[in-house]
Order: C-alpha cells, then structure tokens, then sequence
C-alpha cells in the first residue's frame, strides 16, 4: 500500500511544481492529438454529412466500413502505417517514421472514422423534414448543408470529442510509429508505459493522473451535450 | 393557355416510389389568391402533391408552371424556390432564438438588416409571438413553436404558400385560434395558399376549394359546397362525411324523379335514369328526420320508413342515431330532441328524407332486369 500512497503523493508533487519533462510530455500529447483531431473533423464531419445526404449504390456497405472503422485497433494503424513509412516502404521518402508527424497521421486515421461515424449519426437523426424546410426557405444546396451541420453542431462535438478522447489515450499506434523518444516524441502514453516497466510509479501515476483528468473534462462536456434537447 | 388568374399549374405530375405510382395527377391549377385544400386519408399522396408543386421533389413525369414559365425538376428549381414557403406538421425549428427563426428565410436571401428587422417585427407582431421573440426554440409550446414556423414562412413574403396538415399536432383550442389568425393573415395579404390535411372541418372552414385525395389522384375538385353535396363517387362521399351510402337499382321512374330498390325498400328520389341501372344513393345525415310513433301529421318528404334504433352514438354537439329501417341509416339529432323523442337503442321511429335531399351517383352499366 506504501507504494500507492508515496506514488500518489510524488505525483501530486510532480503535478504541482510544473515538473518540466511532465509539462512537455503532457504538451506534445495535446499537441499530436489536437492536430490529428483537427484533420479527423475535417475529413470526418464533411465525409459522413456527405455520406448522410446522398443515396448512391453501396451506401449501406460503406456506413457499415465506418461504423467498423470507428473501433479500429490503434495497434493495427500503427502496423500499417509504420510499414508505409518504412523506409522503403511507398511512403518511405517522406522520412517521418519515429516523429511527432508519423504519430499525427496514424492518430487522424484512428479518429477519422469515429468522427465520421457520429457525424453521419448525427446527420440523419436531424428530423426528415428539415431538409426540404430549409429548401423551401429558399436555401441553395450548399446553404442546406451548411445550415443542416449547424443544427447537428452539438452532436457533431460530440463526435470530434470522442475521436479525441480515443486518440489521446491510445498507446499501440504512437509507439510504434512515434518510438517513444525522449523529448521528442513521447507522449503520456508511451511514457506512462515505459515508467510503468521501469518502476518509476510516481512519474507514472502522474501522467496517469492527467489522462484520468482529460478523460473526466471530455466527458463532463459530452454528457452536457447529450442532455440537450432538440427544439420542436 | 396559362391565362390570367392562375399562378400554379401542373400538367400530368407522376411520381413512382419504389415501383409504386403514389401521385398521378392529370391537371391542376391553382387561382391566385384562393386558398386551395387537399384533403384526403393518410397515404393519398397530399404531402407527396404538395412538395412537387413546391419544387422540393422531383417529378418522374409532367410539367409544373408558375405564372405560366415552365419549372423545371430538381435542383434548377431553384429560383421558383424562392417565391415560396412551406410549413410542415412539426415545426422544424432552428436551435436558436425565435427571432432568428422568423429571420432565416430573409438571412437565406442575403436581406439587409434594416430590411430583416422590419419583416421580422412585422411577422412576430402578426402572429402575437413578439413577447417570444428572444426566447429560445427549444423553449416554447408546440403552438407557439407552429406560430414561429407560420411566421418564419411569411416573412419572406411568398407569392403562394404550402401546409401540410400544419395543425394537427395541436390541440383544439390551439388549433382554432391559429386557424382563424392564419385565414386573417392570408385574406388581408392575398396570399395564395395549398393546404393539405386530413380533416374535413379545417378544410370546409379555410378553403375557396377543395380537391379529395385518395392513392395518388385527384377524385374530385370544387367548392366546399358542391363536394360536400354532390360528391362524385362513394369514397368521396364517405370523406366528405355521408353518413350513408346505399346501392340500389332503379325499379320505377316518373317524370324528373325514380324509385330505386334498396335491399327490398322502396326509396324516391329525384334525376333522369333508366330502369334497371345501378345507382348509389348518399344520404346526409343532417337531411334525415326522426320521429316518435304514433306518426300524426302530414309529411312533407315522399321517404317515410320505420325503423329501429341500433345505436347513439355522441359526438360532442349532437348525436349520432344509428337504426335499421330495412337498411341501414344515420341521422344526426340535437340533445334536445334526443330528449325530447327520449331515443334509445332498440325504440321504433319514423325516419324520413326528402327525395331532393338525396345525391344520386350513377354507377353506369344498367343491367337487365329479368322478366
């Protein structure tokens, strides 16, 4: 038990002071979630609005690849990344295998789907009608969709929260393609992971510490969000 | 062709959905500033009638014209979008404040503020919503919520407006009060509007016209009164609220009237037929008289039979008296006669219909009696 309660209590020492290699670990994980995050709601909320307002042949095919997509193991990305980034793998000459860069694509392609799965969801919970009221209104096609992924903001958040909550706490993908070096490419996974195997349980509660606090904030946001109701 | 007074004309508009033909309308045209309804059960295709002629579906076949130029199909509806609205069941409101609701239609069309503000406070005023004007959609009662979509709908100050069945949601004390602000809105703006629902009294209460709808086609289009009082076959009959609808085949005629054979009764009524053609009689159940035996006086109506009560039924303002007098009849009685005649089920009355009060549809194809 001793060594629960010192861990905890050097954590909260580390927490306080601004420990700087904690600091900069907890930075470079928001920074490389963030980002991959930011092109997942790109990629994310326009592929499934698109998805969510077009009829095409295979439609079901491909929400059925999404919704599968949305629980893609972390530590298949990071193989297939990590084998197109090889060296003389097809995306080799890119020459960011073991960086901060390689880690950013092998999130996005972790949150994209989760993103896009909840905003085609969302997409298609707005009422049937709303569409053609707003047609009616006068809108073009374009204001349509504009208009429609306003009223689908919230769960739209809702969903690029998600794929952050996924990318930020995933460990397989960022150390195989990130490495896991020091000051430079490891985040609070890798490194809970490795200060864990080392001993080193005060650091590792630490970090362990903040995942738990980002994780609580990301869902305190989401529930806020799914107890709104729609208006009539 | 397109002369004046029609705004909206539709040539043989067809729509098929999933291999099923739901509309299949040959010719309509709607006159400017008439307030035109489509009624019909659920699934006649008012809704699918009325976004076609709204531009908001495609049409698999036909043509569709505004003020006499041809709108085409689609996407490229686009401009005849603009001079339109449409309000739907539910209210569709945007997730934001009652005032931007009323606002979009205009923000949609790039408006100038000043412009949006004056439309706005104009419809909010009309309505009697502007005490919502800040709150929230998410916030307000469901006939607050329609008054919003009526207002929002209006603003953009439409050349023909679309409803579908945008009432009935509502309660009936709301409803009332929003139809009755609704006709005012669109008499004193001149606004040309299709309205579709399934209810008869709203229709008969807002309508210049009405047109019966049933799987996809237009059975039959008028005035309130000529629909209500000669309707053009059994299924409009039924909708339009005759009570009954006898077969029979005509057995004697005389003159401008004729004698039809009614499961074995003899009933009269008035029009040019042969003998042996086949007929449909609609009786409307205000037109049927009840009394008490011992039957005194002279009767005016030729149609006298005795009968027994089956059922009463209430319906609210009066009742329902159903009975059995060699074939089946309905009749509608005041309270007050219903206590006055003390009716009940199983007591013997004298029921009678004038021969005129009858609506005879013929069934065409006259059949041999035999000899």
């Amino acid at each position: 038990m001793d060594l629960i309660f010192e861990g905890i209590w050097k954590a909260l020492v580390l927490l306080v002071t601004l420990d700087p290699e904690v600091f900069q670990i907890t930075l470079l994980s928001l920074q490389v979630s963030g980002t991959a995050t930011f092109i997942s709601l790109f990629l994310g909320v326009s592929g499934g609005t698109l998805v969510a307002l077009t009829e095409f042949p295979g439609r079901k095919l491909v929400v059925s690849l999404v919704n599968t997509g949305m629980g893609l193991p972390p530590v298949v990305v990071g193989l297939f990344v990590t084998i197109f980034l090889w060296r003389n793998g097809p995306l080799g000459f890119l020459g960011i295998l073991y960086t901060p860069a390689a880690m950013i694509a092998a999130q996005a392609i972790i949150a994209t789907p989760i993103v896009m799965g909840i905003s085609l969801a969302a997409i298609q919970a707005l009422p049937k009608n709303l569409r053609l009221q707003i047609l009616a209104l006068g809108a073009t096609r374009l204001q349509m969709v504009w208009i429609l992924v306003k009223e689908a903001k919230l769960p739209l958040l809702a969903g690029v929260m998600a794929g952050f909550g996924g990318v930020i706490s995933e460990v397989g993908a960022s150390i195989m393609v990130g490495g896991n070096i020091k000051g430079y490419s490891r985040v609070l996974t890798t490194a809970t992971v490795m200060e864990t195997s080392r001993g080193n349980f005060d650091v590792a509660i630490a970090l362990g510490i903040i995942l738990l606090l980002l994780a609580y904030l990301i869902n305190l946001a989401l529930t806020h969000i799914q107890q709104r109701e729609r208006p009539r | 062709m397109n002369g004046a007074g029609h705004i909206l004309e539709g040539r043989n508009l067809q729509v098929v959905r999933g291999g099923n033909q739901v509309l299949d309308i040959r010719a309509l045209r709607v006159d400017e500033g008439e307030i035109l309804s489509l009624i019909g059960p659920n699934g006649a295709g008012k809704s699918t009638l009325l976004h076609t002629l709204a531009g908001l579906v495609g049409l698999d076949r036909g043509e569709l014209f505004f003020r006499g130029e041809r709108v085409s199909s689609g996407s490229s509806a686009f401009p005849y979008r603009r001079k339109l609205s449409m309000v739907f069941q539910e209210p569709l409101l945007f997730d934001t404040t009652v005032y931007e609701n009323v606002a979009s239609g205009l923000k949609i069309r790039g408006e100038s503020r000043a412009e949006i503000q004056r439309r706005v406070a104009e419809n909010l005023e009309r309505f009697g919503i502007d005490s919502l004007r800040h709150r929230s959609a998410r916030k307000i009662s469901g006939g607050e919520a329609q008054r919003v979509a009526l207002a929002r709908a209006l603003a953009i100050g439409p050349e023909i407006l679309f409803l579908d069945e945008p009432f009935s949601s509502l309660d009936l004390p709301t409803r009332e009060s929003l139809i009755e602000d609704l006709e005012w809105i669109l008499r004193q703006t001149g606004t040309t509007a299709v309205f579709a629902t399934h209810d008869r009294m709203e229709a008969l209460r807002l309508s210049d016209r009405l047109a019966v709808m049933n799987e996809g086609r237009i059975l039959q289009i008028g005035p309130p009164p000529e629909v209500m009082n000669q309707p053009v076959d059994e299924f409009v009959a039924s909708f339009v609220g005759v009570e009954t609808i006898l077969v029979g085949r005509v057995v004697k005629k005389d003159g401008g009237s004729f004698v039809a054979d009614i499961m074995g009764q003899e009933v009269e009524a008035v029009g040019e037929m042969k003998l042996g053609e086949s007929v449909v009689f609609c009786i409307r159940p205000e037109n049927v008289t009840l009394a008490v035996l011992p039957f005194k006086g002279a009767m005016s109506a030729r149609n006298v039979f005795t009968g027994r009560i089956t059922k009463v039924v209430p319906l609210g303002l009066y009742y329902k008296v159903q009975l059995y007098c060699g074939f089946p009849l309905i009749a509608y009685v005041t309270r007050h006669s219903l206590e006055n005649l003390s009716l009940e089920e199983g007591k013997e009355v004298v029921a009678s219909f004038k021969a005129t009060s009858i609506h005879v549809i013929k069934k065409g194809k006259p059949f041999e009696i035999s000899p």
